[in-house]
């Protein structure tokens, strides 16, 4: 414990500084030259105009405050929301936006989950889609013009490819439109929503429920809870289509409700389970006008009542 | 001992700063927890959770925490040192540009200004600011402990020269931009390196702000206030150099399970399991040094904020190394876990040792005693009810929801919606306003009482 360190303060300083810096150049400093720190999928492209204008207001608004953008290689991650990620999908992030709270859902496989309208719809009132959601509404974005010749040298610093008029049209787009245009970029180098409905088993080749008494009332709780903000009962001006005229079979609409369509549909296998999803198909069925073609009798009745 | 006078303006100025600051850290923090369960307190463009929360953590952590840093480091070095500040007027700058930068943080968060860098949101201008700011302070310190009339370097003085150092690096490094225009830059760093980068910032934020400089101030203002020696110098030395050592390894424990290379979250791991040891070395050091004394809990009301403070501190150290464990962060990260973690440790280990060391100082400057022993311990259980309800809290329902992400029903299927999770973590996070309420109150407390005493005294130049 000699103490002559102790009275030299420069030469303490001096000292001190090689400790901190031993730690900072083993893991931060070196790492940073490392190929393993810069890797780049090869389906990945820089992001357009509208979408860094998008991902700026992502930022500016402190989205990733509450959603993060990494899911980790963890089983019921990967089933609640896809491909884990990859280092090579976010060299043209600066910096990073993986987040460190989870208060809403990740969003790293956001991108084609959704069409655009969901997105419109749920930034304006995220509580028309989730009753119990605590996410702020972000509709007021649109009143907010984006400005063309702010987004020229943000591009620029950004060392992404960008023509005058991909800039000329973002003039009368809105800070809105482009964090929907942002939301749909998000994990595009990356193919694969939810794999819980991935490595889904074929459905059975009928409805196992046709004859269960309950099941169109089961049905109609659930279709409520998960379809009828995008597909409203009875009406035909919602997001997706009325129901009412399915063509699907029931082994085809048992996958659509499972798997949903890239671009348009989320697939819901990940929060229900096969009876549940069978349950839905029984209601959908009994939504037909006409005698409903499967199913019988008994759901008819169970609509009615 | 020769006559002269030490700047206590500067001090108080910084600590009633702090104190201003922190009111509005407090506030805002109690506004966004209601948010969490009520959204309609979203008042957008500048209200809304995702502005505010930034608004929280900087007026909290550089408002009240470095403000009230910097004007106990400038009492503690000019005592320890036996000499007023080298510099005075540029003290007195530096009390003036420190308020000016956190009004203007505050303000540039609420207009949406943000690098979405956690604890250095603030843009390049800012940055620029800050760093001038710490410059002018590093001066000071140095050039007076340098000049100081006194040989050794007390303990205290050490955790000061490693906080200044390690904060210039990690400040500087972290916010390396290109900017694109004058409210709005673009990282030096992308992706995973940048998010190597940033947690090491991040974490290290958390080690040179929360952590060396209140140990500064708890070696100083233990003693000082209990009249007992430190325990162990011997301790105190090699808790020190282990310390400043191991933090700035640590970083990517918060990105465990990221796509980080896995050989730097497992440095980062193991390192965070050995910073147990430096840690408990001082936690050991301050039971000691009032072990034998145990009456003093008792009778002497400082006593119990700085053992209390320093239990906080001891148990933060063991939970954090614990959540940088795999199969831990699994089930955390991410979860209402972490913020009842973080809470511990700034209201219940920082706030708690910042609070007795100004109760300390200023009846000190103010050459009076404080105001009521009463008050400050009414301010004392208010606090401390708070923040562990705030805590245990979070913990229970952070545990929930990530049992809740991982449970699987026998069919295979996800059991629970996103959704489902989140709506379990309503009356908890109204709990947590509740706890926040009565964390505020014992908070209200401590400024009467440090009013008051102003108040009855008078701040004449203390002599030596």
């Amino acid at each position: 414990m000699s103490g002559a360190i102790y009275r030299k303060p420069i030469f303490f300083s001096i000292v001190a500084t090689v400790v901190i810096l031993a730690g900072t150049l083993a893991t931060m400093f070196i790492p940073m030259f490392t190929e393993g720190m810069h890797p780049r999928l090869a389906a990945l492209k820089p992001y357009t105009a509208i979408q860094l204008a998008g991902k700026d207001v992502y930022q500016q608004e402190g989205c990733n405050n509450c959603h993060t953008q990494t899911v980790r290689p963890l089983r019921t991650e990967v089933m609640r929301y896809g491909e884990y990620s990859k280092a090579g999908e976010f060299i043209y992030d600066r910096p990073f936006l993986w987040g460190s709270k989870r208060t809403g859902p990740d969003l790293a496989r956001i991108g084609g989950k959704y069409p655009d309208a969901w997105h419109l719809k749920h930034f304006a009132d995220p509580r028309a889609f989730f009753a119990q959601s605590n996410m702020p509404a972000y509709g007021w974005l649109a009143a907010r013009k984006l400005d063309p010749a702010a987004m020229r040298s943000r591009m620029r610093v950004n060392d992404f490819p960008c023509t005058e008029p991909e800039l000329a049209a973002l003039a009368g787009k809105s800070e809105l439109d482009a964090l929907v245009a942002y939301m749909q970029a998000i994990g595009a180098a990356v193919k694969g929503t939810a794999t819980a409905s991935a490595a889904l088993p074929p459905p059975e080749t009928k409805n196992p429920l046709a004859a269960a008494a309950t099941a169109v009332a089961d049905g109609r709780a659930l279709y409520d809870a998960h379809c009828a903000s995008c597909h409203p009962n009875g009406g035909k001006d919602g997001i997706g289509p009325g129901l009412e005229d399915e063509a699907a079979d029931d082994p085809d609409l048992y996958t659509i409700i499972a798997k949903g369509y890239e671009g348009e549909m989320p697939g819901f296998a990940g929060q229900l389970d096969r009876k549940q999803i069978w349950s839905i198909v029984s209601y959908v069925r009994s939504l037909k006008p006409a005698a409903a073609p499967q199913g019988g009798k008994a759901e008819e009745k169970g609509v009615r009542k | 001992m020769s006559e002269y006078a030490y700047d206590e303006k500067t001090v108080t100025g910084f600590i009633v700063s702090a104190i201003g600051w922190g009111v509005v850290g407090i506030l805002v923090g109690l506004w966004i927890s209601v948010q969490l369960w009520a959204p309609s307190w979203n008042i957008p463009p500048y209200f809304t959770y995702g502005r505010l929360r930034p608004v929280h953590t900087n007026a909290l952590a550089f408002g009240l925490g470095l403000g009230a840093i910097f004007g106990l480091f400038y009492y503690i070095v000019m005592r320890l040192a036996r000499r007023p500040l080298v510099l005075p007027k540029l003290a007195r700058f530096h009390l003036y540009l420190f308020n000016v930068a956190i009004a203007l943080a505050a303000l540039s968060l609420f207009a949406g200004m943000n690098q979405s860098l956690e604890y250095a949101e603030l843009e390049w201008p800012l940055d620029v600011v800050v760093v001038g700011m710490w410059v002018v302070f590093a001066i000071n310190i140095f050039a007076t402990i340098i000049k100081r009339r006194e040989e050794q370097m007390y303990v205290s003085l050490w955790y000061i020269l490693a906080t200044v150092i390690a904060v210039a690096v990690l400040y500087i490094v972290n916010n390396l931009a290109v900017p694109a225009g004058l409210t709005k830059s673009y990282s030096l760093f992308a992706g995973a390196n940048s998010a190597n980068v940033q947690w090491w910032y991040g974490h290290n934020a958390v080690g040179f702000v929360f952590t060396t400089p209140i140990l500064a101030m708890f070696y100083y203002f233990l003693p000082k206030s209990t009249g007992l020696p430190i325990y162990s110098h011997r301790l105190s030395i090699v808790a020190f150099w282990a310390l400043v050592f191991a933090y700035l390894w640590t970083g990517a424990h918060h990105l465990v399970y990221t796509p980080l290379p896995d050989w730097i979250q497992t440095v980062a791991i193991a390192f965070s399991l050995f910073l147990i040891a430096p840690s408990w070395g001082s936690v050991v050091n301050g039971y000691y040094t009032v072990g034998g004394s145990w009456d003093k809990m008792r009778t002497h009301y400082l006593t119990k904020f700085f053992i209390l403070g320093i239990t906080f501190y001891g148990l933060q150290t063991v939970q954090g190394p614990t959540q940088a464990v795999r199969v831990v962060s699994s089930l955390i990260h991410f979860t209402d876990w972490v913020p009842g973690h973080v809470h511990m440790g700034t209201m219940g280990w920082v706030t708690m040792v910042v609070c007795a060391s100004v109760y300390y100082a200023i009846p000190k400057i103010y050459g009076t005693t404080i105001y009521s022993e009463k008050i400050a311990n009414t301010h004392f259980w208010l606090v401390l009810v708070g923040q562990l309800v705030f805590s245990v809290t979070m913990w229970i329902t952070g545990i929930q929801q990530g049992a809740m992400w991982k449970a699987v029903s026998p069919e295979g299927t996800l059991s629970y919606s996103f959704m489902e999770g989140l709506a379990k973590n309503y009356p908890y996070w109204q709990m947590r306003s509740a706890a926040g309420v009565v964390f505020t109150a014992g908070m209200l407390f401590f400024i009467y009482n440090v009013a008051m005493t102003m108040r009855q005294g008078t701040l004449a130049p203390a002599k030596a």
